[in-house]
């Protein structure tokens, strides 16, 4: 499993061009000879359940990551750009970027600290300011590698440090796809489908449509959450701890987990004895958001590794969390039945 | 009816986690309806059945609240709110976990400056001394309501919760008021409302009525000093033109207002630039379902204090049974 | 007719968002010019469709929005002034001292008045003015006006209709009345065409009150593709030059998440080839049309974007180049009919999975 998040770390996809993940994630399944398909957004939707049961299940992790879409090219060459998804801006400056199908590489440029005058030295740097320098002459000669919408995804090599720690990009969410990934090698002995899911870091785009097109009963969401156990920070501001377990959220601003599957994942890792923590912030949102409301309605939960600074390209987790992430969601999954099955759905 | 209005305000039900209220909505209208069920996502359905119009009802049983997310070592809990609740209204109130153990909502007393009154600078005390002794009873995750009784005064009700418990009672009467129907009608007690409108859209998804009218509480404009809006207590039951969310179907607002001249029911139009009701979320589901509003004038709204006027129930209770009992 | 001739009795009519019923039976008559089959839904789209020749052709749907910005009568004040409150996003530095109808029982005339600025403090000066802060002056003894105005009633507000030089116009309600108009064309040169695609054409409602036309008319028709006209921002001093477009210089077509890649590679193509200019016009994200509500309507459409230039949006003086109008039509025209390709299995398989 590690493995398979390291190659995805690698690859890059930027919301709206997860073409290369879902190709790496496509021979995987087919190796795994799963069935599957592609829907007009870019969501994958993997058939990795059996038949029985009076429900069915649907795991979402999202293959995009944020990153950057060239708006326009200056006279001389430089590339303005916007943001694709959320994130802090003061992180951006001197970062290296790879851009577009052909992956032109680029440095993210501001004027040097010594031309910037008092007042631009103390406040943070704006979106606007800053520019993409790939080395062209002008504008004519930036045309020849880049066009407008190309995307840019943060560089940053996987790199293994501390104890069991591991520093990428784009950990949101691909560790949530590399336990997926996992998961639907399982045998389920229920209706599950497993949606590699586009477009979550603009909005939750792909969750909207894969849901309604699998229409599940029960949906459990893969994520990297935010991991706050950094100095300065007091007790009650962090959302999760690093190497503390899996996360539960019980909701946050897109959705309230569903109160029978939430108490089923927490006897589950007391029964099973896993390590697991609840994401004690409200903030923020992911795909069960769009999934809880879709069609006539869905139960939901969230299951997040945390990531420290998440949305950066040095994102960090414990591998243990990811691990323990895979376990639980499957102990949890296999036992389904014991709770839902028989379960009306009316009274 | 204060009877009934004290029960629903007085009954736990914060956004996605309605049971309880559930129950008690359930317990009032049983046997008096032809077919009573939970969905999914725990909004109750009643259903009178009737060959004419599917016609959705829809009043949202969920309450504002507060959440308990960390619990610091000397017992202290941190919170979050769910829905709109404010700190300033929160401040020295109290609050009541599903399990009946109360909190008073406090502030941490370096702070000096009302607008630096957030959640992350407030706590609730529930009288412990440590995590251990406060994770016996509150544990993150578990969610409180805000306390106060509900008391009839002046022609008015005052009591918490009324956003919008007033609406399930508006609901409850009309369906102990009505035996035969032409019309299908729908009563849908919806839920998670204040956290944005979620109940509503799955019910009307599965449901896919002709017509929908939200029964909700909305703002008045006629305390000392307030923002101009031209909704006034005891005025009637307002017709809803436009909110933050929804422009009125013109089928179900014009509908409303002639049923009210035709039968000399108090109204007011109400127009307001914020906010919305479950009509937002009903109007653009699958194709769209005509919607629109009726509501009631609600002072003070998600305090602990919420006022309405008795008259202003009355005709919606009026306007509503026009409604469903009239052709289309 | 000439486009700008159409575009000037298009802008005359009043379709304030949520408030279209009215308007609807006129803008019916322009399509039925050019279209068998026009009708108006519940929620007051109107909708052309044009059967195509092929039994394996696409369903295409080409909206542009037909609802304009305005106000809506929120309550009264003595002496004959009224309040109001937004309905879509107007721009309130483009507000004070206009003309404006109050669409009453009958047409009542009035101006956006507020306190004379002298009265206003030094520092509220620096602010920009809030709706809270204006009123409508009808001039209208309070009786009078009580029965003649509702709480509830539209407000349009007005200004003329002007040709410039250099095939410019400007005036009111050009977005998205120019998308309209360029619809209007498209059907004009669709009507003599064979194609195998079936086309349907909807100018849709409530695009400014969120998008409610869209979303009602894509869950309705079901397409294949979806091509959304509507207007950009214009080339203006100071603004940012990556989200602003030169008029005159092409058409801008959507770029980024929220527009289908093949299908807008394919639009480029067509234009290529016949020879009308194009520009990019990157969205990062929610584009702020209604291509972002059709994206993700049903199991997920494909959708593209044409976009016609235009300067200081939600003003009285808002401003377009006819030319642009006129090439906007003829690429989505030839879009439209032309083969579209069937995605290949990398792009979406067709087989459901369920």
């Amino acid at each position: 499993m590690i493995q398979t998040l390291i190659d995805l770390t690698r690859i890059d996809g930027v919301s709206g061009n997860e073409e290369q993940v879902r190709k790496y994630i496509k021979e995987r399944v087919e190796k795994y000879g799963l069935e599957y398909m592609t829907d007009t957004i870019g969501n994958l939707i993997v058939k990795a359940g059996g038949k029985g049961g009076n429900f069915k299940v649907m795991l979402a992790a999202h293959m995009d990551e944020v990153g950057l879409i060239v708006n326009h090219i200056t006279d001389d060459g430089k590339l303005k750009f916007a943001a694709v998804g959320g994130f802090d801006a003061r992180i951006l400056t001197g970062q290296h970027v790879r851009i577009g199908d052909a992956k032109i590489p680029g440095v993210i440029g501001y004027k040097s600290i010594h031309l910037q005058e008092k007042k631009e030295r103390e406040s943070a740097v704006k979106l606007k300011d800053l520019y993409i320098d790939i080395g062209a002459k002008d504008r004519e000669d930036a045309e020849k590698y880049i066009k407008l919408g190309d995307y840019a995804a943060f560089s940053s090599e996987p790199v293994f440090f501390g104890k069991d720690r591991l520093k990428a990009k784009a950990l949101d969410d691909r560790a949530g796809c590399a336990v997926l990934l996992e998961l639907v090698k399982e045998k389920w002995p229920f209706e599950l489908y497993a949606c590699f899911t586009v477009q979550e870091e603009i909005g939750l785009r792909g969750a909207t449509v894969a849901a309604k097109r699998v229409a599940p009963d029960i949906a459990v969401v893969l994520e990297g959450t935010t991991c706050a156990d950094v100095p300065e920070v007091s007790g009650h501001e962090i959302s999760t701890k690093m190497g503390k377990g899996p996360a539960l959220t019980f909701m946050d601003r897109t959705a309230i987990a569903d109160s029978t599957l939430l108490r089923h994942f927490e006897s589950t890792v007391k029964n099973e004895s896993i390590p697991f923590q609840w994401k004690q912030t409200v903030s923020g949102g992911n795909d069960a958001g769009k999934i809880q409301v879709s069609g006539s309605g869905v139960r939901v939960l969230a299951v997040s590794v945390p990531c420290r600074y998440i949305h950066s390209p040095v994102s960090v987790l414990d591998i243990n969390d990811l691990e323990n992430t895979k376990e639980l969601v499957k102990k949890a999954l296999l036992t389904l039945p014991l709770v839902f099955d028989g379960r009306q759905k009316n009274d | 009816m204060i009877e009934l209005v004290r029960e629903l305000a007085g009954t736990y039900g914060p956004s996605g986690r309605e049971d309880e209220i559930r129950d008690v909505i359930r317990k009032n209208i049983s046997g008096k309806v032809d077919e009573l069920y939970t969905d999914t996502l725990g909004n109750l359905i009643a259903v009178k059945k009737g060959n004419g119009k599917r016609i959705m009802l829809a009043a949202h049983m969920d309450e504002i609240g507060v959440v308990a997310t960390y619990i610091e070592e000397n017992g202290f809990i941190r919170f979050s709110n769910i829905g709109g609740v404010s700190p300033v209204f929160s401040l020295g109130q109290r609050v009541r976990f599903a399990n009946g153990v109360c909190g008073c909502v406090c502030y941490e007393e370096k702070l000096k400056e009302l607008k630096d009154l957030k959640f992350p600078r407030m706590f609730i005390d529930i009288g412990t001394n440590s995590r251990e002794e406060t994770m016996e009873y509150v544990s993150p995750g578990d969610i409180a309501v805000f306390e106060a009784d509900t008391i009839e005064q002046n022609g008015k009700y005052i009591s918490k919760a009324l956003d919008d418990r007033i609406g399930c009672a508006v609901l409850i009467d009309l369906i102990r008021q009505i035996k035969e129907v032409k019309n299908e009608v729908v009563f849908v007690f919806t839920v998670q409302e204040e956290v944005g409108l979620r109940g509503a859209g799955t019910a009307a998804y599965a449901l896919m009525p002709d017509l929908a009218i939200a029964v909700d509480v909305t703002n008045t404009g006629d305390t000392p000093r307030c923002n101009p809006l031209s909704i006034e207590l005891g005025k009637g039951a307002a017709v809803m033109i436009k909110d933050g969310r929804t422009i009125s179907h013109p089928l179900v607002k014009n509908k409303l207002i002639d049923l009210a001249k035709r039968f000399d029911i108090q109204y007011q139009l109400e127009v307001i630039e914020k906010g919305g009701n479950d009509a937002g979320s009903i109007h653009t589901t699958a194709g769209g379902i005509p919607s629109g509003a009726v509501s009631i004038p609600c002072r003070y709204m998600h305090s602990p204090c919420e006022m309405v006027d008795i008259g202003d129930v009355k005709s919606a209770v009026n306007l509503l049974k026009a409604f469903i009992l009239s052709e289309f | 007719m000439r486009t700008d001739t159409l575009l000037e009795k298009l802008c005359e009519i009043d379709a304030i968002a949520g408030f279209e019923a009215s308007a609807s039976d006129e803008i019916k008559k322009y399509f039925e010019q050019y279209c068998d089959k026009v009708w108006v839904d519940t929620f007051y789209n109107v909708i052309a469709y044009k059967k195509g020749s092929s039994k394996n052709g696409k369903k295409i749907m080409i909206t542009a929005h037909y609802d304009q910005i305005g106000m809506i009568v929120s309550g009264y004040e003595k002496n004959g002034f009224l309040r109001v409150s937004n309905l879509g996003g107007i721009d309130m530095k483009a507000l004070l001292a206009r003309e404006v109808t109050v669409r009453g029982k009958k047409d009542i005339f009035g101006v956006i008045g507020a306190k004379p600025p002298h009265l206003f403090s030094s520092d509220e000066m620096k602010k920009n003015v809030k709706l809270t802060d204006l009123f409508i002056d009808t001039g209208l003894p309070d009786e009078e006006l009580k029965e003649t105005v509702v709480v509830g009633d539209p407000v349009s507000i007005n200004s003329p209709f002007v040709r410039m030089i250099n095939g410019c116009v400007a005036g009111r309600n050009l977005d998205n009345r120019c998308g309209v108009a360029a619809c209007v064309l498209a059907l004009e040169k669709l009507k003599n065409s064979e194609h195998e695609n079936d086309v349907y054409v909807i100018a849709t409602v409530q695009e400014e009150a969120g998008l409610i036309g869209a979303i009602s008319s894509s869950h309705n028709i079901e397409p294949d593709i979806a091509v959304v006209i509507d207007v950009c921002h214009g080339d203006m001093p100071d603004a940012d030059k990556a989200s602003t477009f030169a008029l005159g210089k092409g058409v801008p077509v959507g770029v980024g998440p929220a527009f289908n890649r093949k299908f807008t590679e394919q639009l480029l193509e067509i234009a290529d080839r016949e020879g009308i200019p194009t520009q990019l016009c990157v969205e990062a994200g929610n584009p702020g049309t209604e291509a972002w509500a059709i994206q993700v309507s049903g199991m997920g459409i494909a959708v593209v974007e044409v976009c016609i230039p235009l300067r200081y949006m939600h003003t009285g003086a808002e401003l377009v180049n006819l030319g642009d109008v006129d090439i906007a039509s003829a690429l989505v025209a030839k879009f439209a009919a032309g083969r579209t390709v069937i995605p290949s299995k990398e792009d979406a398989d067709d087989s459901d999975i369920n």
